[in-house]
């Protein structure tokens, strides 16, 4: 409201110049590069975000059919003149039958049941049916006998695993032409899946073995699982915890809270920094050369994977957790020297309890950085090789030669087969689980335990 | 006595510091801990430290040298006239060393006693067969050489263990015993113990500096070598690079450094205009909605793991710009002939640094003071006349050293280009020919079978070198711009 | 006490160059001007004095919809500028803000050379047909606002290098190149020291012969000096306003009155 008007009276109003209603054509102009601009940018986003979308599909639809296989119910007789000729059921006798002496077996099991299924067998050589199953299936059943020596003589049901072939075949993966020019497998043994997955005998599931298994040879596909490398991957991050977090936050204190400012602090800080950016494939050098060839550490063992890590993940964490320690008012640390709290006393019992959840989230984010990292593992021998069997035991954890997640991602995209990349872009999907459950707790705590002064 | 024994004794001996010290110390003031110098606990921690850190400071030491003497002086009891050069020598090394465990593993059993280990004899006995018996394979009959290194290197390794345990052990209980003996109402204790945590932070601190001298040492030792086994003009100036591990490799820099520069250039062309104008809009046009639905989705592209880029440029861009620019492909020209090419990886490289280039860019963007845009606008500016004549080069510095921190990244990534863009090293202007890089071809030296000792794998500490000198010098020429712009406004 | 300018006689006579009626401004749920009605006439100084936080400042900044650029500020009633409201739909800002220019608490020249600074508006709206024009041009508002003795010899030179006061004026000669008809000041001296305030004051008293010019002041020695109307805000609303003497004089309010004499503030 106002209160008093010195000029009473309407005054007249001055006569405009230009009227501001009408646009005079350099405006407009001028308006149009604007929008234009605004443009590109909404543009900028959307591709990126696009790109994002691309992405993610990629990993996706290529990637979810690696967490189902099609596996085949077969009714296998256990024929005891060919396991057990002795009839005794001694261990070490059946032992000594090799996987090639169960082939035969399988086979005809095979056969008896396209022909209890009432399918018409249309293999000239009857051996070619096998090239149903997986190469894994007689050890499968090997193991099976091993384990039940009593079996002998009886018909077992077994579920064994489809080839990668015919797998491929229910995925869209492999297709009657591309048979053609392969011959691992033929068009006939495309007939008798599909009416086998009639009579319900071949049938795709949820593959566990997929998630908690081990790789396989280069030859069976559908027998590779990431669980074996996934131990790997969590002896390696263990290692860089117990080190990078009591290191990273001493460090951090130290040169948050303690250092003085002269040429040596001024070295570690530009040191710091400048380790951040080397290129992670530098650290795979300096593990290589030192942990390796030096200090003579077993190759691609865990801990040497873990010590590598340590190294590059440490600059982030001492970055991150410099950054809480400095969001620590000035007034709390005034507050506990002024009741006569030394200096040290001051930052254990005051400053680090207030900056552990900055400190936890910025760990959390460097482990999840080490998690996907591969480059540098590829220099210490943590690919090239099978991991087939999990690690017995803590000490083993470490030290005996393992993979790690992104490395066996890498390993099977080396392969160059089909069935491996789908089982790439499998393991892609379980990595980046782990590393959005991380990413989401860090969140979660920063959230949680965010404080404004 | 095992180190893990050694540990676990050390580890105890602290731990009845901390109470005895604490008592002393009590008693000392007569069961009133106001009449103390320190809290009681310091007194206990004094005690503590000064038991765990000498000794377990000599234990760690000791297990780090103690391999390499031994195996120093066991090298030189293998007769010069069995080996010709230092990988053969390895070779026996390793026999060695695998009989030596063979050797402690038949004791463990109970196949041999511990005597018979130290003093059976080739010529007496086979011990390849022994060994199999307790489940130790070796390859081929031992050597009388052999198996005399493999005895005298379990007798050094005994009595090393035995010298570490007393040692370890009586540097303990010293500590122990002195600051037990120094614990007294007036003892500084807090000080003491304030001045060792201080040296630990210090320590940790220094870690950083000893990655840095590992690097550096760990590099230019092994370029040394290279260099001497391998003409360095060759390496820096020659045109051709073709390995072969049968020697006369022509191993010249230059393909690995056009591969790796184009890349990045392509790279860059694709992150930095998508980058800069996405940090444009999310900063300064956006709702804070919009921001922050489209500012973390995008973030989301550098928190995903470079393997991940690599196979998607392996199985599906390349596949994709094949599909376009390859053999009957959509554009109808036969630019590309597989889908492992350089721009396969730059483009999806470019992908992995836009988040790189937007976020560093929206830092600096927001750093411009918020008066200089008041000032155009006030002015009669529209905002992207303010953005283009006022912000952007206010900020220039700032994204000039952002641009170049994104190029030391792509320089140096490795997975996009081990998968994405081929293996060929080639000194072509095609975008779509497969080329190689400095950061593959490290990978593909180092990775193979090769013995450490040929040019073939020494020179990829060569090429880790380069890579590392470059990257580095773009880092601090990139950090010192940054940090000088950052001052300005401040 | 207060020596009134001996132009004061004529002011009755001037045209009203901005009027504002029944002005309500919003930020987020916070109600920060109440129903202002003003009349700001041409070739006058008129001063806004208030304690802080009294929405002053921000009645000015809707005087050229600097206030757009918040997302929470609403602005309610009509706001005429030579009879043409300003908040219609059809006005584009960047057209008003070329005719309204306005000159900010703190220096804030661009980081280009002196020169650049002042071309930026006359580039913008396109006022130069050449080069020779635009150095024209530059001259002259170097020469307005009384710093061109001072810069002539490093035109090229950044204008960050320049000292408080010759940035303020820089800034004001900035404001000026763009032909503006009105000048808003927000506290244009706040940051400034004694000696370069009192030649931003003489500056502002000859701007007077071309334009009419707003200031926002803290200081009441300031508005008394240099303004010949003055308008006193107080939360929000305007309590009075009138011939700067009357109100430092004479003030109707007891509001204003307590203001003065340093009651409230």
């Amino acid at each position: 409201m106002t209160d008093a008007t010195s000029t009473p009276g309407a005054m007249p109003h001055a006569a405009p110049k230009s009227s501001l209603l009408t646009l005079d054509s350099r405006v407009r102009r001028r308006n149009a590069a604007e929008a234009r601009f605004r443009a590109y940018g909404i543009a900028a986003v959307s591709v990126g975000l696009i790109f994002l979308v691309f992405l993610l599909i990629a990993i996706f639809r290529n990637g979810i059919p690696a967490f189902t296989q099609t596996f085949i119910s077969v009714p296998v007789e256990l024929v005891e003149e060919k396991l057990d000729k002795t009839g005794n059921r001694d261990i070490e006798e059946i032992k000594k039958v090799s996987t090639f002496g169960y082939k035969p077996l399988l086979v005809d099991g095979l056969t008896t049941m396209l022909a209890d299924a009432g399918i018409e067998n249309p293999f000239e050589k009857p051996a070619d049916v096998e090239k149903l199953v997986s190469a894994s299936a007689v050890g499968q059943i090997r193991d099976y006998v091993i384990s039940h020596p009593d079996a002998i003589g009886k018909t077992v049901e077994f579920r064994v695993l489809a080839s990668s072939r015919v797998d491929g075949y229910f995925k869209g993966r492999v297709t009657r032409e591309s048979l053609v020019r392969d011959k691992n497998l033929d068009a006939e043994h495309l007939d008798v899946s599909d009416a086998l997955t009639e009579s319900g005998q071949m049938k795709r599931s949820f593959n566990w073995a997929f998630i908690f298994g081990a790789d396989a040879s280069e030859s069976r596909p559908e027998q590779a699982g990431i669980g074996v490398s996934m131990i790997g991957s969590f002896f390696m991050m263990l290692v860089v915890l117990f080190l990078s977090l009591p290191i990273g936050v001493a460090a951090s204190i130290y040169l948050e809270e303690f250092a003085p400012k002269n040429k040596w602090t001024d070295l570690i800080e530009v040191n710091i920094s400048n380790l951040a950016a080397v290129p992670s494939i530098v650290f795979g050098i300096l593990g290589l050369a030192v942990f390796i060839q030096f200090v003579e550490l077993p190759q691609s063992a865990p801990l040497v994977g873990g010590l590598v890590l340590t190294l590059m993940t440490l600059p982030t964490i001492i970055i991150s957790t410099r950054a809480s320690l400095k969001a620590v008012p000035p007034s709390i640390r005034d507050a506990a020297l002024g009741v006569g709290a030394s200096k040290m006393q001051s930052v254990f019992h005051h400053v680090l309890p207030l900056a552990m959840p900055g400190i936890l989230t910025g760990t959390i984010i460097g482990l999840a950085q080490a998690l996907g990292e591969t480059a540098p593992l590829l220099l210490i021998g943590m690919v090239g090789f099978i991991a087939s069997n999990a690690p017995d035991g803590i000490a083993a954890g470490f030290l005996s030669p393992n993979s790690a997640m992104p490395a066996q991602i890498y390993e099977w995209a080396k392969r160059a087969d089909p069935a491996y990349y789908e089982r790439a872009w499998g393991g892609i999907i379980i990595l980046l689980a782990f590393l959005m459950t991380m990413n989401i707790i860090a969140i979660i705590l920063r959230r949680r335990f965010e404080r404004r002064w | 006595m095992s180190a893990f024994w050694i540990l676990i004794i050390v580890l105890a001996l602290a731990a009845v510091g901390y109470v005895l010290g604490r008592q002393r110390a009590m008693a000392s003031a007569g069961g009133d801990s106001r009449h103390l110098h320190s809290l009681p606990a310091y007194y206990g921690y004094n005690v503590s430290l000064s038991v765990l850190v000498p000794a377990l400071g000599l234990l760690v030491l000791w297990l780090i040298a103690q391999p390499i003497v031994i195996e120093r002086s066991v090298k030189t009891m293998i007769p010069e006239e069995t080996y010709t050069d230092a990988g053969a020598l390895n070779l026996i090394m390793s026999d060695v060393r695998r009989v030596a465990n063979g050797l402690d593993l038949a004791v463990e059993r109970g196949a041999l006693t511990s005597e018979q280990a130290g003093s059976i004899r080739t010529e007496f006995t086979n011990i390849r067969e022994r060994l199999g018996s307790v489940g130790v394979a070796l390859g081929s009959d031992v050597q009388r050489e052999v198996l005399t290194a493999a005895q005298s290197y379990r007798a050094m390794n005994a009595t090393g263990n035995l010298i570490r345990a007393v040692l370890v052990l009586a540097l303990a209980a010293a500590g122990f015993g002195y600051a037990y003996m120094r614990t007294d109402r007036d003892f500084r204790a807090r000080n003491v113990v304030e001045r060792v945590l201080l040296s630990m932070l210090v320590f940790a601190a220094s870690i950083a500096i000893l990655t840095t001298v590992g690097i550096v040492l760990s590099l230019v030792f092994n370029t040394v070598e290279f260099f001497k086994l391998y003409p360095w003009t060759e390496f820096f100036f020659g045109l051709t690079w073709s390995p072969s591990f049968g020697g006369g490799s022509d191993l010249g820099i230059l393909p690995l450094f056009w591969g790796t520069f184009y890349i990045s250039l392509i790279a860059l062309a694709v992150a930095v205009p998508i980058g800069l104008f996405a940090a444009v809009y999310l900063s300064e046009y956006a709702s804070p909605a919009v921001r922050a639905f489209a500012k973390p989705l995008l973030e989301v592209l550098a928190g995903i793991p470079t393997i991940v880029y690599g196979l998607f440029a392996l199985l599906t861009v390349g596949p994709a710009l094949v599909a376009i620019f390859g053999r009957d492909g959509a554009l109808g020209v036969q630019w590309m002939g597989g889908g492992t090419a350089v721009m396969t990886a730059g483009l999806v490289m470019g992908i992995m640094l836009i988040p790189f280039v937007s976020s560093l860019s929206d830092d600096i963007i927001n750093a411009v003071p918020q008066a200089m845009r008041d000032g155009s606008l006030g002015l009669g500016a529209t905002k992207s006349e303010t953005i283009k004549q006022v912000v952007l080069p206010a900020a220039l510095p700032g994204i000039v050293g952002a641009i170049l921190l994104a190029a030391s990244r792509a320089i140096g990534e490795t997975m996009i280009v081990v998968l994405g863009a081929g293996a060929a090293a080639r000194l072509s202007l095609n975008p779509f020919e497969a080329m190689t890089t400095v950061t593959a071809k490290i990978v593909s030296q180092l990775t193979g079978d090769a013995d450490f000792a040929s040019p073939e794998a020494l020179v990829a500490f060569a090429l880790g070198m380069t890579l590392f000198v470059i990257t580095l010098g773009l880092n601090i020429f990139a950090l010192w711009i940054v940090r000088k712009y950052r001052e300005q406004y401040e | 006490m207060y020596d009134a300018p001996a132009s004061e006689q004529k002011v009755n006579q001037k045209s009203t160059k901005i009027a504002a009626n029944k002005v309500q401004v919003f930020y987020g749920d916070t109600h920060a001007i109440k129903d202002v009605d003003v009349q700001i006439e041409d070739k006058t100084v008129t001063a806004f004095i208030g304690p802080s936080g009294c929405g002053k400042s921000t009645f000015l900044r809707c005087l050229n919809r600097m206030n757009d650029t918040i997302d929470v500020c609403r602005v309610k009633g009509e706001i005429l500028l030579d009879g043409e409201d300003i908040y219609d739909p059809k006005v584009d800002p960047v057209q008003l803000r070329a005719k309204v220019g306005m000159v900010f608490q703190k220096p804030n020249p661009f980081p280009k050379s002196i020169y650049d600074n002042i071309a930026y508006g006359p580039r913008i709206h396109g006022l130069a047909k050449n080069k020779a024009d635009l150095d024209e041009i530059v001259e002259k508002s170097l020469r307005r606002g009384a710093i061109w003795n001072e810069v002539k010899d490093r035109l090229h030179a950044p204008g960050t290098g320049l000292s408080g006061g010759q940035q303020q004026r820089l800034c004001i000669a900035r404001a000026v190149a763009t032909e503006p008809e009105v000048l808003l000041m927000d506290e244009p001296c706040s940051a400034l020291d004694p000696i370069a305030t009192g030649q931003v004051e003489e500056l502002i008293d000859e701007l007077r012969e071309n334009y009419s010019v707003v200031i926002v002041t803290h200081s009441m020695q300031q508005a008394a000096r240099v303004s010949q109307k003055t308008a006193f805000f107080h939360l929000g609303n305007l309590v009075e306003y009138g011939e700067t003497g009357q109100i430092f004089t004479n003030p109707v309010d007891p509001r204003t009155e307590s203001y003065i004499t340093g009651r409230i503030g």
